[in-house]
């Protein structure tokens, strides 16, 4: 059996954190097709970065370490995947729905002929008959996504192409050590002899990375507004009401297109995925979109003037009425009852 | 040589405001209803592509787009804000592709349209959010490709230099031509129609339109060639139709569902003072706030 891939993501001194979820995910699915986890890390001094990635389970490691790796640019990093999987020939690939792994990914893919589906929202492993020729599959991976504007669920498969490939968003997927002391073997990607001038049309020129100014994904209250909050003024309400209950802001696809708030507060398939203690959820219609990034949350609240809104029917509480009148009072109320 | 500069784009249906009615009883979508719109990120890729032509008199900008007939709808909307040229790619053998085979297809037409210096692409079309079309042409053009394009800074017929928006922050690079670049959201929004050019290209038309309405299209084809709307089947881009559509898709649609929600035993509460207060003192009490 052929192994599972994870395209671990270095990011400046570290591998981000969408990677691990991914290591942990793809050891589960390793485990259950009885394979190895393998991964690969492209960039630059990576000495001793496989101390953490190992207890994620990672079995074999390849690294291809040398400056022009870093700062990632597309073409030197498909290069050497594309060599590695035409080597290592994985069942299954995946990447971080990230700037680099969204960039990335198709490029290979296309490089492999082989198919790719983006923002995946569950992997599971499961069987396949084709109706026309009559053959018949097992273990392929079902990559589960929300399409269509979230408005429908499809389940994607890929039964005659290898790797089959997916990208999935931060935060769809837990991060676990399997085993502290778990360890793999590193086997070094031959850098020198691969990579070629002509890999290198692209050059940085200047870069500038903020830290994250929010963080929504460790924020154990979350407020998170839609469409329906109506203003950039009427989100300053939600902003009360997470300072006074020490969370944060989300927000749903709409609201951010609408340019109500940032895009790194967007919760859902194409933003964040949240588990919160508490979300409240207001003016948030509940399209899959933006529920397939929150139905995990301990309790919802949601807020909203329609009380078909598909959202209540993952709400704990579903408050009918309007946010301008219910926030003001859940203001007060918290801070009467907390004194 | 002119500075030809290819825009991709594609018609979707506008699925950021699906009403209930654009579900079906069985959970499928009912495309009928939802409005046909050119995708919002590839006007942005248009708007690069026209600010390069303000600053270059030797740009031609041509739109490329693959779909149904009624597709020649954004040609026309991109003819209006100042492209010089579009071609519809339609045929039913694309029918089903996924973006391998898409590509595929786009980047035959592209090659038909050489030398060219830039291609130009939205990031992602609101249908299918995949962002994989536009490396997926790049690689099949050997082209080196600069996604998530916010501003072009520069370009010059031998280099173009960008700055690109990424999750957390910014780069400047720069590359070679030619080159494909994406374009997101976050870039300048399009200009709107100029009104001489939506005079001049008010009849712009495909061959398969002029028909569909019956018109003597000879004489105005002959005297304002310029209205003639180019449509490519896939002999015209001599494309193996063995990758195309469903045969060319290596990824399968194994199930659609309609969204059905687990329904949990939800409380419901009004807006009155009593519920609220004995929302937020069950909250504190259960420790989840507090």
């Amino acid at each position: 059996m052929n192994n599972i891939f994870v395209y671990c993501e270095f990011d400046e001194d570290h591998i981000a954190d969408v990677s691990l979820e991914l290591l942990t995910k793809a050891r589960k699915l390793a485990n259950e097709l009885g394979c190895k986890l393998e991964a690969g890390i492209l960039g630059h001094n990576l000495k001793g970065i496989e101390k953490h990635v190992f207890p994620y389970g990672v079995d074999v490691l390849h690294l291809a370490d040398d400056k022009r790796l870093y700062p990632y640019t597309t073409l030197p990093h498909a290069h050497l995947i594309i060599d590695l999987f035409e080597k290592i020939k994985p069942e299954v690939a995946l990447f971080g729905a990230t700037s680099v792994g969204r960039d990335l990914a198709p490029r290979i893919a296309s490089k492999l002929k082989c198919g790719l589906t983006a923002d995946c929202t569950s992997l599971v492993f499961g069987d396949h008959k084709d109706n026309k020729s009559g053959k018949e599959y097992t273990n392929l991976l079902y990559q589960i996504r929300p399409a269509f504007g979230g408005n429908i669920i499809a389940t994607i498969i890929n039964p005659d192409t290898r790797p089959q490939m997916a990208t999935v968003r931060e935060g769809v997927m837990k991060k676990e050590f399997h085993s502290e002391s778990y360890k793999g073997t590193v086997k070094h990607i031959d850098v020198k002899e691969l990579l070629h001038d002509d890999l290198f049309p692209v050059r940085v020129v200047e870069r500038h990375m903020e830290k994250r100014k929010v963080n929504i994904k460790g924020s154990p209250v979350i407020i998170s507004g839609g469409y329906g909050v109506g203003s950039k003024e009427n989100f300053d309400m939600l902003f009360e009401l997470a300072d006074i209950l020490g969370g944060e802001v989300g927000a749903s696809r709409a609201a951010v297109d609408a340019g109500f708030v940032d895009h790194e507060r967007q919760v859902g398939q194409t933003g964040i995925t949240v588990r919160p203690k508490l979300y409240i959820a207001c003016g948030i219609s509940g399209a899959v979109q933006h529920t397939a990034g929150m139905s995990e949350s301990a309790k919802i609240i949601a807020i909203n003037n329609d009380p078909k809104a598909p959202i209540n029917q993952i709400a704990d509480y579903s408050i009918i009425g309007n946010i301008e009148d219910i926030i003001p009072k859940m203001i007060k109320y918290y801070k009467k009852n907390t004194k | 040589m002119s500075f030809r500069i290819i825009v991709l784009a594609k018609q979707v249906p506008d699925t950021r405001n699906v009403g209930k009615d654009a579900m079906k009883a069985d959970g499928t979508v009912n495309r009928g209803v939802l409005p046909a719109i050119f995708n919002p990120e590839d006007l942005h890729a248009l708007e690069q592509a026209l600010r390069i032509k303000e600053q270059r008199s030797d740009a031609e900008i041509i739109l490329l787009t693959m779909g149904p007939p009624r597709a020649a709808e954004i040609i026309r909307e991109a003819l209006y804000r100042g492209a010089d040229k579009g071609y519809l790619i339609t045929d039913r053998k694309f029918a089903g592709s996924d973006t391998l085979a898409t590509s595929y297809a786009l980047s035959l037409a592209i090659k038909k349209l050489k030398p060219f210096h830039l291609v130009i692409a939205g990031r992602q079309a609101i249908d299918g959010d995949t962002a994989q079309v536009g490396p997926q042409v790049a690689d099949k053009l050997d082209l080196p490709q600069i996604t998530y394009t916010e501003e072009i800074t520069k370009a010059t017929t031998k280099e173009i230099t960008i700055r690109r928006r990424l999750e957390r922050g910014v780069e400047t690079v720069s590359c070679q031509l030619p080159a494909l670049i994406t374009v997101h959201s976050s870039a300048a929004s399009c200009r709107p129609r100029n009104a001489k050019l939506l005079m001049k290209f008010k009849h712009a038309r495909t061959v398969s339109e002029l028909q569909e309405e019956s018109k003597d299209y000879t004489e105005m084809l002959t005297s304002k060639p310029y209205l003639q709307i180019d449509e490519w089947s896939v002999a015209d881009i001599d494309a193996n139709t063995e990758f195309l559509g469903l045969s060319g898709s290596p990824t399968k649609v194994k199930k659609i569902e309609n969204v059905v929600f687990a329904a949990k035993e939800s409380v419901v509460l009004s807006s009155d003072d009593k519920d609220i207060e004995a929302l937020m003192k069950d909250l504190i009490d259960s420790h989840v706030i507090g």
